[in-house]
């Protein structure tokens, strides 16, 4: 009787790769990538986080510990803050650097932990949805936000706006 | 992280006449080991040895009077058993190592001592992983000497501040305790891995040396660099104490000053 030895190897010869061919299916390469995204997007958590420093700070001071401080927040306050292009500017800044910065943090623990592809393309399709969702309503909120709303013909409640 | 695998300090005392040719004080220890055959059995197990060693004595010693003397099945690679080689990484109480570098004496011995083999190869036997993916990476950036220049007719001279500049990663012994220590590599086993940029920073870095762009440019790659996410895991597993995390972060920033 033959015993016929198998190689201990695994993978199989067919690797395009200059290799001894040798590599198992999972860790080959699928070709090298061109471009610097992954560069860029490294650089952007960098930057974005040394900005988001600074206008998270200064949000959370305005709001939380000028003046009245957490008391003064209401319907008012928010209105008051948005009226002005200063405060437009900065909420828009760190909304828009938030979700970009989440975001791209986001899909790097995707990247990290989803072991099937099918995984991670689910993930990404959630997590790009979600934040193209967000971004869009809070730009929109932001630019269109009216501090006297008014429905049917009524004014509703804001207690600061002219009487009519 | 450090501080949860921590080893407690040593239990045993090695008296001062050790070295001299006096007695040394012996000790029972039980190794508990991965075994996994795929002729026998899909599943790996774990098998206990107790086994009488004395405090010179290291893993490596303890694997071999398994193997010689116990079950001889038992299947891992060694060959200097000096920690030059790199052939002997394994996965000791949780923690990368190489087994003829760690004493039993400075294990917790009052508990079984695990031994596995490294983490994200494919498993052989027991001990043994495959290691041409780990190997395949290292090739791929090309970890050899290219001069463009006229070839010298006596020795590339290079001064001391030069050499000074990758001395630390002239270390690598590519034993893949970093590699395989790493939580990126362990999910997909794409990223080229802590070792392979090592080496590479070997090369970018020394002054003889004309391809540090083209390694550059390979370690740009979605499975380069920049899939690194600094947690330490390498630099704390390497056997030859190479601040790998550091030659990592040197090398981003080698890619960022040429291309920002
Ligand atoms: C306060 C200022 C902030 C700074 C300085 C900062 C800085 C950073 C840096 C440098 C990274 C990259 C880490 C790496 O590459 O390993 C990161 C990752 C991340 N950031 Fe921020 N960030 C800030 C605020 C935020 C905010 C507001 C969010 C949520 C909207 C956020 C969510 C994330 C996420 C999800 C990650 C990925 C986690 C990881 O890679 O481990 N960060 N941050
Ligand atoms: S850098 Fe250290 S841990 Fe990594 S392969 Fe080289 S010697 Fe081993
Ligand atoms: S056997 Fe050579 S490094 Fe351990």
């Amino acid at each position: 009787m033959t015993a016929t030895i198998q190689p201990p190897r695994s993978g199989n010869p067919s690797s395009g790769k200059p290799s001894s061919g040798r590599i198992a299916p999972k860790y080959r390469r699928s070709g090298g990538s061109k471009g610097n995204f992954e560069m860029l997007a490294w650089l952007f958590m960098r930057l974005s986080g040394v900005v988001l420093v600074v206008l998270i700070f200064g949000h959370l001071t305005v709001n939380l510990l000028v003046g009245e401080g957490i008391h003064a927040i209401d319907f008012g306050f928010v209105a008051g803050k948005w009226a002005d292009p200063f405060w437009q500017f900065w909420d828009l800044a760190m909304l828009w650097l938030a979700m970009l910065h989440g975001t791209n943090g986001v899909r790097t623990i995707i990247n990290d932990y989803a072991e099937k592809d099918a995984t991670r393309l689910w993930l990404k399709i959630v997590l790009y949805a979600a934040t193209t969702v967000i971004i869009v309503l809070g730009t929109l909120v932001i630019f269109t936000f009216n501090p006297c709303p008014v429905a049917n013909g009524v004014q509703l409640p804001g207690g600061f706006c002219p009487a009519p | 992280m450090s501080a949860e695998l921590a080893e407690p300090a040593s239990k045993i005392e090695l008296p001062a006449g050790v070295g001299g040719g006096g007695e040394i004080p012996s000790f029972d220890v039980t190794l508990r080991v991965r075994r996994y055959n795929p002729e026998v059995s899909e599943d790996a197990t774990w098998d206990d040895f107790k086994v009488t060693m004395y405090g010179t004595d290291r893993v490596l010693d303890a694997l071999h009077k398994i193997k010689w003397e116990m079950d001889g099945s038992v299947s891992f690679r060694r060959s200097c058993a000096h920690g030059v080689c790199g052939s002997d990484a394994m996965r000791i109480n949780g923690r990368n190592r190489l087994a003829c570098k760690t004493l039993l004496k400075d294990l917790d011995t009052s508990k079984p001592i695990t031994v596995e083999p490294i983490k994200g190869l494919p498993v052989e036997k027991d001990l043994i992983v495959d290691m041409e993916p780990f190997f395949q990476s290292f090739r791929e950036v090309m970890p050899f000497l290219i001069n463009r220049g006229h070839e010298p007719t006596k020795e590339r001279l290079q001064s001391a501040e030069d050499r000074e500049r990758f001395d630390d990663t002239t270390k690598c012994i590519l034993c893949a305790a970093c590699t395989s220590s790493c939580p990126v590599f362990w999910t997909d086993g794409q990223y080229f891995g802590p070792a392979a940029i090592v080496n590479a920073h070997r090369f970018i870095f020394d002054s003889r040396d004309d391809a540090g762009d083209m390694r550059l440019e390979i370690l740009n790659d979605k499975e380069g660099v920049w899939r690194c996410r600094t947690t330490f895991n390498c630099t704390e597993a390497c056997p030859r104490g190479i601040q790998v995390t550091q030659a990592i972060a040197e090398v981003k920033q080698a890619i960022l000053s040429r291309k920002v």
